[in-house]
Order: structure tokens, then C-alpha cells, then sequence
């Protein structure tokens, strides 16, 4: 074919669009270099020494897991002098050394604390347990704990999978339908912003049982905010789309799920971020103000018996449990919209 | 290089002809009446080039939007081989100033939305290659749209439609929004595309020289509401040159008929 040669010019190579970042950000200098490198053995002496610290120096009152927690301290120790003697060249010590600084500052940390408790009892009981206490809250009331931890799952994850659910059917049909939108956008807009814990009298009084009706307020507080902005992730699609779509043919079906859908759904994945907060807030309270287990209830029954150390217990677990339900949320969207990093990485 | 559409011996037969009849067209903006076309009327042969030219946002983009059936016009008719055309059809085929490429897809996958769309996909997923061979993207099929430059995003757009063996290619200032080099090999492309494929083009542009280089027949509208001020028939053979002496005196004829003689 009589192709004109300056028809390439346009054509790139495939190496000429922006190509990943490999591994973070770049050491620069020789400070940066010295923290990668130095960091994590001195961390590890600073826990070896933390567990010094606990074996050593005698408990005011003794503590039965004070030996425990110093054969932590010095396992954790001993694991990042290895890394760094033995794991220097893997990938896997480039995490670790990206966090050296942290580890060396928690071991100070956890240090302070044990000698202004334990061993010398400048901060005072039951309001300031030591951190062995913490440690015989997991070893001995771990069936306990585990229980609770189920509970709360069993009840947070079928709501919040419900509410998202229904969130995002409603507010694709109210994004969508003009007489949709007329109904329910209104009622949105009215009862939504009601935090869903103001339900809660109402909601222990209707529903059969605790459970369902700590699921229902789960639900609400989720469907709320993925139906807001699922909604307006749908209306705001740029009509260009749907022209393109006219034209090459497609049905009302395609549109919605092939053009409305995908380009909400940015916008919808903010509205689960939203929803699971306000599902978290909504679990513990509704654990605490009436369903009988789970974490939020735990807390409630920690503090009537003044345990502090298992309150503390409780919420480093929450924490831990919380922020790994939001990582794994992340990590879905980031999958499913690749696309906006411009870069593909699976 | 493979081409897409039927060889260029069943031309006549692909290419629509387009026929458009006394259209006014309005829009109600704040509850006054916009006039944006009044009384247009011209006939397209099957298979020929042709350009609508005239001052930017005097209409003729809403002209092409009526023609590909995204809007009814309040009066007149338009008709495609003789019949009247009421909404969309993937015959006729928009090209956007925009890309308008859907970022969540692929390349690929944008290609394929026409297919996708009809249900064709399974039995000619093969056309989709071919399309990205015939503008030169086969080696970014799988990258997403953000990742290309505005030229190629172009390519991709034009390979979205062609995809789908249109007779009738409704080109919206699709070169608009590219740098000078991009755009003078664009339409270089967009010519050899038509000389294969031998559908029937209409081409939106407020640049007088792109309509000289690309169409048979110019078509000039005036300022809004737009009136069909003028019609000129380009007689030159392809490629044409910007220095040919029959190109500078049509240039100026195609400038007179705008009423911008004293640009000259």
C-alpha cells in the first residue's frame, strides 16, 4: 500500500510512554544510604537491649509474662540483626530497612514504657498497664478475644457487603432514571446525612433480634454514602460516552453496565471507603449499646471489671483488624481501576 | 496492511449518500430559542469527500450530530440513501474533536466497543487487530488511552470506528486539538483511509486549508444560525500541495466566499 512515510512520525515506540518507578522512592545521597543500611542492625540492638531492660531489671510487683515479653523483644531483635547480616541483597530486606527507623523508635518506645510502668511504677495502676499485661491479656484470654474478634466479622462484613450492595443498585438507579432520581434523591438527601447509631433505639425495638437489627444499622450506614456518590458518579458520566456508545450501537443495558458503571466507578469506591468507616463506628456502638459480643462489647465488659490492660488489648486489635479491612479495600481498588494509575501492575 | 472495508470496486455501493432537505434546527437555552441552523440543504454523493466549513460555533457540528441521528431536527428532513435516518446507526459513524476514548478500557478494548456493543464480538474479534493495524497501533493494543499521546488517542478513535465498516464517516474537527505536525500527518492518514475504504466522508473544520487538502467539495456556512453561504467544488487529483497555483486561487475563492477577502 502507498502508505506515506511521514505517517509514522506519530507512531512511538512502545518504550516512549511513562514506565514505572521501580521500588519506591529512589536512596538519594549518602545519608539516605547510611539510614538503608544502618538502621535496621541498630534497631535490632535496641531491642536486644529493650529485652535487657525487662529480663534484668526486677518488677516492682511481679509480672507473670515479664520473661515472655522479653524473649519477644529479643526475637524481634534478633530477626532484624539477621536481616541485616544475612537478608542484605534480598528485596525483602528493602521493606524492612524502609522501616528501620520505626522499629528502632518502637523499641525506645516500648522500652519507656516498660520501665515507667513495671519497673518503677512512675505511671500508675490500673489506668497505665505495663506492656506484659497486654501480653497475658493475649495468652490468657485468647478464646475470649477470638470470639469477639468473630463476632464482630460475623456481624460487620454480611452488613456492609448488603449495604454496599444495595447502595450501589440504588444510586445506579437513581444516577440513571430521571423518575428514579425525582423519588429517591430527595430521601437521600433527607435521611442520609442521619448518623445511622440515631437509629439504634428505634432499629433494638423493630428488629427480632440484636443481631439483625445491628446488621440493618451496618447496612444503612453503608448504603448511604456508596448510594450518594454512586449516584453522582453516574449523573456526572459525560455525554460524550453515551454518544459514542449511540452511534456504535449499543442498547440501554450496554450503557448502563458498560459505559454509566465503569465510569462511576471511582467514584462509588469512595463511597465504600466512606461506608466502611462509618460501619466500624457503627458496629462498636451498636456491640456496646446492645449485642451481647464482639469487640465493641468486650471494651464495655473490660472497662466494668477496670481491666484496663485488656482494653488496651482490645483496641490494638481493632485497630489491626480495621486497617487491614480498609488495605484489603484498597488493594480491590486499586485492581479494578488500574486504569487511573496509567500504569498496569498486577 | 490490510484493508477493512470492501474493495474499492463496490465503492458506489458503500459509500452513503446523504441527502439533506430545508433543515432549521433550535435549541432552548434558558427559555429562549438558540437558532442554529436555518434552511440547510445539499446532497452528498456515495462514496465522496466533502467539508462543511465556516466560523467556529456556527452549527455545523450540531449538523453532523443530526446526521449521525443523535438529535431530530425541528424542521426539515435528512435522508440516507433515500431513507430517513431517526436515530443512531453504526453506518454512520461520528469521529469527535475529543478522542473521547473510555479510559477504563484498553485500546484494545475500546476498538471492540462497536462489536461489543452489536454482539459481533466472538465471530470477528480478528477485525479488531486489523483496525489497530490499519492506523498503526497494533503495538499499544493493550495500553490504556491515558498512557497515549493526543495524535495517537486520534488513531484509536478512528480505529473505533472504522472497526465497524461504516459507510458513512462523520468527521468532527477530529484534528482540531493536534500539534501542526500530528495534524498535517493526520491528514494524510485520514485521506489514504478514505481512498481505501471508500465510505462517504463529511468533514466539520474552521481551517480552510484542511478542507482544500482532504475534500471534493466544499460546503460554507455563514455566522449562526447557519445558512449554506456557498458551495466549491475542489477539481485537483490527490496529494495536493499547498503551492500549487490552482490551490492558492481556490483558497482565495474559498476566503471570498466566507467574506474574509481582506484577510488576503
Amino acid at each position: 500500500m502507498n502508505k506515506p512515510v511521514q505517517v509514522q512520525t506519530d507512531t512511538a515506540t512502545p518504550t516512549d510512554f511513562t514506565l514505572p518507578v521501580e521500588g519506591g522512592v529512589p536512596a538519594d545521597g549518602l545519608v539516605a544510604r547510611l539510614r538503608e543500611h544502618v538502621s535496621v542492625p541498630v534497631a535490632g540492638l535496641l531491642w536486644l537491649g529493650a529485652a535487657a531492660v525487662s529480663a534484668a531489671w526486677p518488677d516492682q510487683t511481679a509480672w507473670s509474662r515479664t520473661t515472655l515479653l522479653a524473649i519477644l523483644q529479643a526475637g524481634v531483635g534478633i530477626g532484624l540483626v539477621g536481616s541485616a547480616l544475612f537478608l542484605a541483597r534480598r528485596p525483602v530486606f528493602k521493606v524492612i530497612s524502609e522501616y528501620g527507623l520505626w522499629f528502632g523508635a518502637l523499641a525506645v518506645l516500648i522500652t519507656a514504657w516498660e520501665v515507667l510502668t513495671a519497673k518503677t511504677g512512675i505511671l500508675p495502676l490500673p489506668f497505665f498497664p505495663p506492656p506484659q499485661s497486654i501480653l497475658e491479656v493475649y495468652t490468657d484470654d485468647v478464646s475470649r478475644l477470638l470470639e469477639s474478634i468473630a463476632h464482630s466479622m460475623l456481624l460487620l462484613l454480611p452488613g456492609y457487603l448488603l449495604g454496599g450492595l444495595v447502595g450501589f443498585t440504588a444510586g445506579v438507579s437513581i444516577g440513571w432514571s430521571k423518575s428514579v432520581h425525582y423519588w429517591g434523591y430527595p430521601i437521600l438527601r433527607f435521611v442520609g446525612p442521619l448518623p445511622a447509631t440515631a437509629w439504634l433505639p428505634i432499629a433494638f425495638f423493630f428488629f427480632p433480634s440484636t443481631f439483625s437489627a445491628a446488621t440493618f444499622l451496618i447496612a444503612l450506614s453503608t448504603a448511604f454514602p456508596v448510594a450518594v456518590l454512586t449516584s453522582s458518579g453516574i449523573s456526572t458520566v459525560t455525554s460524550a460516552y453515551y454518544d459514542i456508545a449511540r452511534t456504535l450501537g449499543a442498547d440501554t443495558r450496554f450503557l448502563i453496565t458498560k459505559v454509566a458503571i465503569p465510569a462511576a466507578l471511582p467514584n462509588v469506591f469512595v463511597g465504600l471507603f466512606m461506608g466502611l468507616g462509618s460501619s466500624f463506628a457503627v458496629l462498636i456502638v451498636a456491640e456496646m449499646m446492645g449485642v451481647k459480643a464482639g469487640l465493641g462489647w468486650y471494651l464495655q465488659w473490660a472497662q466494668g471489671w477496670a481491666a484496663y490492660a485488656n482494653l488496651y488489648g482490645a483496641l490494638i486489635i481493632m485497630a489491626l483488624l480495621f486497617s487491614s479491612l480498609i488495605s484489603l479495600l484498597f488493594y480491590v481498588r486499586d485492581r479494578m481501576l488500574v486504569w487511573q494509575k496509567g500504569i498496569v501492575r498486577w | 496492511m490490510v484493508a477493512l472495508a470492501p474493495s474499492s470496486a463496490d465503492a458506489a455501493l458503500h459509500g452513503l449518500k446523504v441527502q439533506v432537505r430545508n433543515v432549521s434546527h433550535a435549541f432552548d437555552t434558558n427559555g429562549e430559542q438558540l437558532d442554529v441552523l436555518d434552511e440547510v440543504s445539499f446532497t452528498v454523493q456515495p462514496g465522496a469527500f466533502i467539508s462543511l466549513l465556516g466560523p467556529s460555533g456556527c452549527g455545523k457540528s450540531t449538523l453532523l450530530r443530526l446526521i449521525a441521528g443523535l438529535d431530530e431536527p425541528r424542521e426539515g428532513k435528512i435522508g440516507a440513501n433515500g431513507v430517513r435516518i431517526v436515530g443512531p446507526d453504526p453506518s454512520r459513524l461520528l469521529v469527535f474533536q475529543d478522542p473521547t476514548l473510555y479510559p477504563w478500557r484498553t485500546v484494545r478494548q475500546n476498538v471492540a466497543l462497536g462489536l461489543e456493543a452489536r454482539g459481533l464480538i466472538r465471530e470477528q474479534a480478528h477485525r479488531v487487530d486489523e483496525a489497530l493495524d490499519l492506523v498503526g497501533l497494533s503495538a499499544f493494543a493493550d495500553v490504556f488511552p491515558n498512557q497515549l499521546s493526543g495524535g495517537m488517542a486520534q488513531r484509536a478513535a478512528l480505529a473505533r470506528v472504522l472497526v465497524n465498516n461504516p459507510s458513512l464517516l462523520l468527521l468532527d474537527e477530529p484534528l482540531g486539538r493536534l500539534d501542526s505536525l500530528t495534524r498535517m500527518t493526520m491528514q494524510a492518514e485520514l485521506l489514504r483511509l478514505w481512498q481505501d475504504a471508500a465510505f462517504t466522508s463529511i468533514l466539520v473544520t474552521h481551517d480552510v486549508e484542511e478542507a482544500l487538502l482532504l475534500s471534493q467539495q466544499v460546503i460554507v456556512f455563514s455566522h449562526r444560525p447557519a445558512r449554506v453561504i456557498g458551495t466549491v467544488d475542489i477539481d485537483l487529483p490527490y496529494p495536493r500541495h499547498r503551492d500549487d497555483p490552482r490551490f492558492v486561487t481556490l483558497r482565495r475563492e474559498l476566503l471570498a466566499t466566507m467574506g474574509l477577502e481582506h484577510q488576503l
